[in-house]
C-alpha cells in the first residue's frame, strides 16, 4: 500500500468547490486510473470509477461515495477594488476574517495576463493565478453599530488582493471562485491540518480501499465514486446513484470529532477509530453486517448515532430510483468547514481497509440474506 | 541612494516570517543583529533586550544643544521587534491548549486560523465549532476567546503553557504589495536597518530595535533614557481604514490610505509629535518631491508616546508605512509606500540642519 499522505495533500492543496470540481477531480482520476478498469464523469460532474468484481455477470455492484467539492466563496461584485462575497455551502461567516484566499479570476484580463507572462519575462511581475487574498474585515467605523463588536456579516466583508482596483476590474468578474487557501500542515500524533478535508480525507479513504483491492479478489463490481456537489444538497450523489443504479451503497464521510466546542453525544474521538453509522438513513442489514465484520476484523469502530439526517450524500443514495440500501462511515474531524480542519491518518488507513474488508467479503448472495423482519 | 529592491524585500520577508511576540524577541533580534553587525560602530544588548546601535557622524554641532559635550546632532531612530501573539496559558491534554492574546487583538480574527507555537515554530491551528453544531442565536455572538484553543494534535511533548504562538502567514507578494504577518512593525525594522547600512554622515545615528511595543512601549523607554539623544523617530506601520464605507457614504475614518506614501503623525493617543519635526519632514517630502500623507490625528500610539517624556522631553516624531488589516493573520501594505519612507527619511536626514530645534516651533 503506498503512502496516503502526498495524496491528500496535494488533493486538500485543489480548490474544487461545489459545481466546480474539475481540479480535485483530475488529481483522483490521475490517482485512480491504475487502480480501476473504467473511468468516467457523471452527467453532473462526480467521478465514477469501476473495478470490476470476478462474480458471474450480472453482477451486484457496491458504490462507494465520497464527496470531492469543497466548501468556498464566490465574487459578487467589485467595490474599488475590494471583491464583495457570498458562500458556496455552509460556511460560519465567524471564521472568515483573516482568513488567507485564493481567488481564481476568469475576468476578460486574466487569460491575457497568463499568456502574457509565458511570453515574455517583462510581463507584469508577481500577477498570479489564482490570486491571492485574504478576507477583510472592515474597521468599526465603516461598519453598522451592530457590527462594530459583534461578528461581521458576510455582505459587510471583502477580499482584498493587493491589486490596484483598476487591475482587479480587469481580472475579476462576478461568480469568481474564492477557495480558502491555507497550506496542508501536519501536526502531532498522525494529524493533518488543511481545508476541505471534509471530505477528500474520505476520498483518501476510499482510495486506500481501491489499493487494498488489488490484491484482494472480490466477487462484486466496485464503484468508486468521487461525487460532486455535496456541500450544496447532495446532487452529485443523486444523479450518480440513479445512473450506476449499485445494489447497496456505502458513502463514507467526516464526522465531528470530539475537541473544542465539540463534546456532546454527536462527537467521536480523533485518531481512534472510524464510525459506523446508526439510523433512519441506513439499512439495518448493512450496519449489522459492517458492524459484525469490524468486530470480527478487530478493528476499532465506534456507532454514530444520526437520528434523522445524516447529513451525508447517503440521505440521496437510499431514496435514488427506487431505492438503494444505504450505510454510511465516519471520519472523525475536528473545526469542519474551517480552513483548518483536522483528522487523524490512523482513521483513513482504518477507513479505507475496513471498506476492503467489507467489499472483499461481500457474497454473489448477500442480498438474498438480508431479513427485514424476523 | 539605496532603495528598495529584491534584496530589501527578500530581508522583509525573513523578517515578516520570524516569530517574535512580545516578550520574545529572540528571532528577529538575531536577524537585526546579523545584518547590522559589519555596519554600526558600536552595538549591544541591554537590559529589557532592546538592540542599541550607534553610528557616529562627522557633522557640525548643534550650537544650540543643551549638551555641550557632544559633537553632532544625536537622532534616535527606533523601530520595535516585536509583533502581536499568544502565550499558551493552559494544557488541556490531547494537544489542546488554553492561550491569551498577546497585545491588541480583535478576538473575531482569531478563529480557523494557522499558528505556530514556540521557537522550534511547532505547527498549531486555532479552530472553531464546526457550523453544523451551532444555532442561529450563537452565530449573532462572536466566538469568544476562552471557547478557542490552540491544536497542535495529540501526542507531544514539544510545546508548553508559558510558549508564545503567532499566526502560521507566511510571505507573499501580490502585484505593487506585500501579503504577510507582523508588517506591524518589520516593515520599520527593516527601513532602520536600510538606514544603518547607508546612514547620513552628518549626524550620530543611534539606532534602536525595541521589544515590548505592543504592550505598552516598555523597550523604547529604556532605550531613549540611555541613548538620551536630541531628536526621536518612531518608524512604525500603521492601520490604513481605507476600505468602502458600509453605506456607501465618504469614507472619513480613513487614518491612512495604501498608496499615498509615508504617513507622517501630526499628533496620535500618545503624542503630540513636535512641530518643526513636522514641518522638517513634509518640507523634506514637498522639495523632494516624494510622495508622503499626514496621519489623521487621532488615537494610536507608537515608541514616539514614550521617547518625548524621558528624562527632561525629547522632541519626537513618528513615521509609518500603512498597511491594512493590522494584528490579524494577514496584513497587506504597498512596496511603493515603504520605498518612499526610506527615501523620505534618508532625504530628511540628510538635510537635517544641526540648528533646527533652535527654530521656532509654530
Amino acid at each position: 500500500m503506498t503512502e496516503i499522505l502526498p495524496f491528500l495533500k496535494e488533493l486538500i492543496s485543489a480548490p474544487g468547490l461545489s459545481g466546480y470540481e474539475d481540479p480535485a477531480a483530475n488529481i483522483i482520476a490521475d490517482k485512480w486510473r491504475p487502480l480501476v478498469h473504467e473511468i468516467s464523469r457523471g452527467t453532473l460532474g462526480s467521478l465514477q470509477g469501476l473495478r470490476r468484481g470476478t462474480g458471474k455477470e450480472p453482477r451486484p455492484s457496491v458504490m462507494i461515495a465520497t464527496h470531492m467539492d469543497a466548501i468556498g466563496l464566490m465574487v459578487t461584485g467589485i467595490t474599488d477594488g475590494f471583491l464583495r462575497i457570498t458562500r458556496v455551502g455552509g460556511v460560519d461567516v465567524r471564521v472568515l476574517p483573516g482568513t488567507p484566499v485564493n481567488v481564481y479570476a476568469t475576468g476578460a484580463g486574466a487569460t491575457v495576463i497568463g499568456a502574457s507572462r509565458a511570453a515574455t519575462s517583462t510581463g507584469e511581475p508577481n500577477v498570479r493565478l489564482p490570486l491571492p487574498g485574504v478576507v477583510a474585515q472592515p474597521s468599526a467605523q465603516l461598519l453598522p453599530e451592530d457590527a462594530r463588536d459583534g461578528p461581521v456579516a458576510l455582505e459587510h466583508l471583502f477580499i482584498d488582493t493587493g491589486l490596484l482596483p483598476q487591475k482587479v476590474s480587469e481580472l475579476v468578474r462576478v461568480g469568481d471562485l474564492v477557495s480558502f487557501a491555507q497550506p496542508p500542515a501536519q501536526l502531532s500524533g498522525e494529524t493533518l491540518t488543511g481545508h476541505s478535508l471534509d471530505n477528500r480525507a474520505s476520498v483518501a479513504a476510499l482510495t486506500v480501499c481501491l489499493e487494498e483491492l488489488q490484491a484482494r479478489p472480490h466477487v462484486w463490481d466496485v464503484w468508486a465514486v468521487a461525487t460532486s456537489q455535496e456541500e450544496v444538497g447532495a446532487i452529485g450523489a443523486a444523479g450518480s446513484a440513479y445512473q450506476l443504479r449499485p445494489t447497496i451503497a456505502i458513502v463514507v464521510d467526516v464526522t465531528f470529532a470530539k475537541g473544542p466546542g465539540a463534546s456532546d453525544w454527536s462527537t467521536s474521538p480523533l485518531g481512534k477509530v472510524p464510525t459506523i453509522v446508526i439510523g433512519p438513513n441506513i439499512h439495518p442489514a448493512l450496519h449489522k453486517s459492517m458492524k459484525e465484520l469490524a468486530d470480527k476484523l478487530e478493528i476499532p469502530y465506534t456507532l454514530e448515532y444520526t437520528p434523522s439526517h445524516s447529513g451525508t450524500d447517503g440521505w440521496a443514495t437510499q431514496v435514488a430510483a427506487e431505492g438503494i440500501p444505504t450505510l454510511v462511515i465516519g471520519l472523525p474531524l475536528r473545526y469542519m468547514h474551517t480552513a483548518v480542519e483536522l483528522v487523524a491518518l490512523k482513521d483513513i488507513q482504518r477507513a479505507g481497509r475496513l471498506l476492503a474488508e467489507f467489499i472483499a467479503k461481500l457474497e454473489p448472495d448477500f442480498m438474498d440474506k438480508i431479513v427485514w423482519d424476523k | 541612494m539605496p532603495t528598495i529592491g529584491n534584496a530589501q524585500l527578500k530581508l522583509l520577508e525573513k523578517l515578516c516570517n520570524a516569530c517574535a511576540v512580545s516578550g520574545d524577541e529572540g528571532e528577529v533580534r538575531s536577524i537585526v543583529m546579523e545584518e547590522i553587525k559589519d555596519h554600526t560602530d558600536e552595538v549591544r544588548l541591554d537590559a529589557v533586550g532592546n538592540v542599541l546601535a550607534t553610528k557616529k557622524g562627522s557633522g557640525k554641532s548643534p550650537s544650540t544643544s543643551l549638551r555641550t559635550s557632544q559633537s553632532h546632532l544625536r537622532v534616535m531612530l527606533t523601530a520595535h521587534m516585536d509583533e502581536v501573539g499568544f502565550m499558551l496559558v493552559a494544557d488541556d491534554g490531547e494537544g489542546l491548549f488554553r492561550f491569551e492574546t498577546v497585545g491588541g487583538m480583535d478576538v473575531r480574527q482569531l478563529p480557523g486560523k494557522a499558528v505556530v507555537v514556540g521557537r522550534e515554530h511547532v505547527p498549531g491551528v486555532i479552530g472553531a465549532r464546526p457550523i453544523h453544531l451551532t444555532t442561529a442565536e450563537e452565530r449573532k455572538q462572536k466566538i469568544s476567546l476562552d471557547a478557542l484553543r490552540i491544536d497542535i494534535g495529540p501526542g507531544t511533548t514539544k510545546v508548553k503553557p508559558g510558549d508564545w504562538a503567532t499566526f502560521a502567514t507566511r510571505f507573499q507578494r501580490s502585484g505593487p504589495s506585500v501579503l504577510a504577518k507582523a508588517l506591524d512593525d518589520r516593515l520599520g525594522v527593516a527601513t532602520l536597518i536600510e538606514l544603518i547600512k547607508h546612514a547620513p554622515p552628518e549626524i550620530d545615528l543611534l539606532a534602536a530595535f525595541t521589544v515590548q511595543e505592543e504592550i505598552g512601549l516598555r523597550g523604547s523607554r529604556v532605550a531613549a533614557y540611555t541613548f538620551n539623544p536630541d531628536i526621536g523617530i518612531a518608524l512604525d506601520s500603521t492601520p490604513a481604514n481605507d476600505l468602502p464605507d458600509w453605506e456607501g457614504e465618504e469614507n472619513i475614518t480613513y487614518n491612512t490610505k495604501l498608496g499615498l506614501g509615508p504617513a507622517i503623525y501630526v499628533a496620535d493617543g500618545s503624542t503630540i509629535s513636535d512641530p518643526r519635526l513636522v514641518r522638517w519632514l513634509a518640507e523634506t517630502g514637498t522639495a523632494s518631491k516624494i510622495p508622503y500623507q499626514f496621519r489623521q490625528p487621532g488615537g494610536g500610539g507608537t515608541d514616539a508616546g514614550a521617547i518625548h517624556k524621558t528624562r527632561g522631553g525629547i522632541p519626537s516624531i513618528s513615521v509609518s508605512v500603512p498597511h491594512r488589516y493590522t494584528h490579524s493573520a494577514i496584513s497587506i501594505a504597498r512596496i511603493d509606500d515603504w520605498k518612499n519612507t526610506l527615501s523620505l527619511l534618508q532625504a530628511a536626514l540628510a538635510n537635517l540642519s544641526p540648528d533646527l530645534l533652535a527654530t521656532e516651533r509654530a
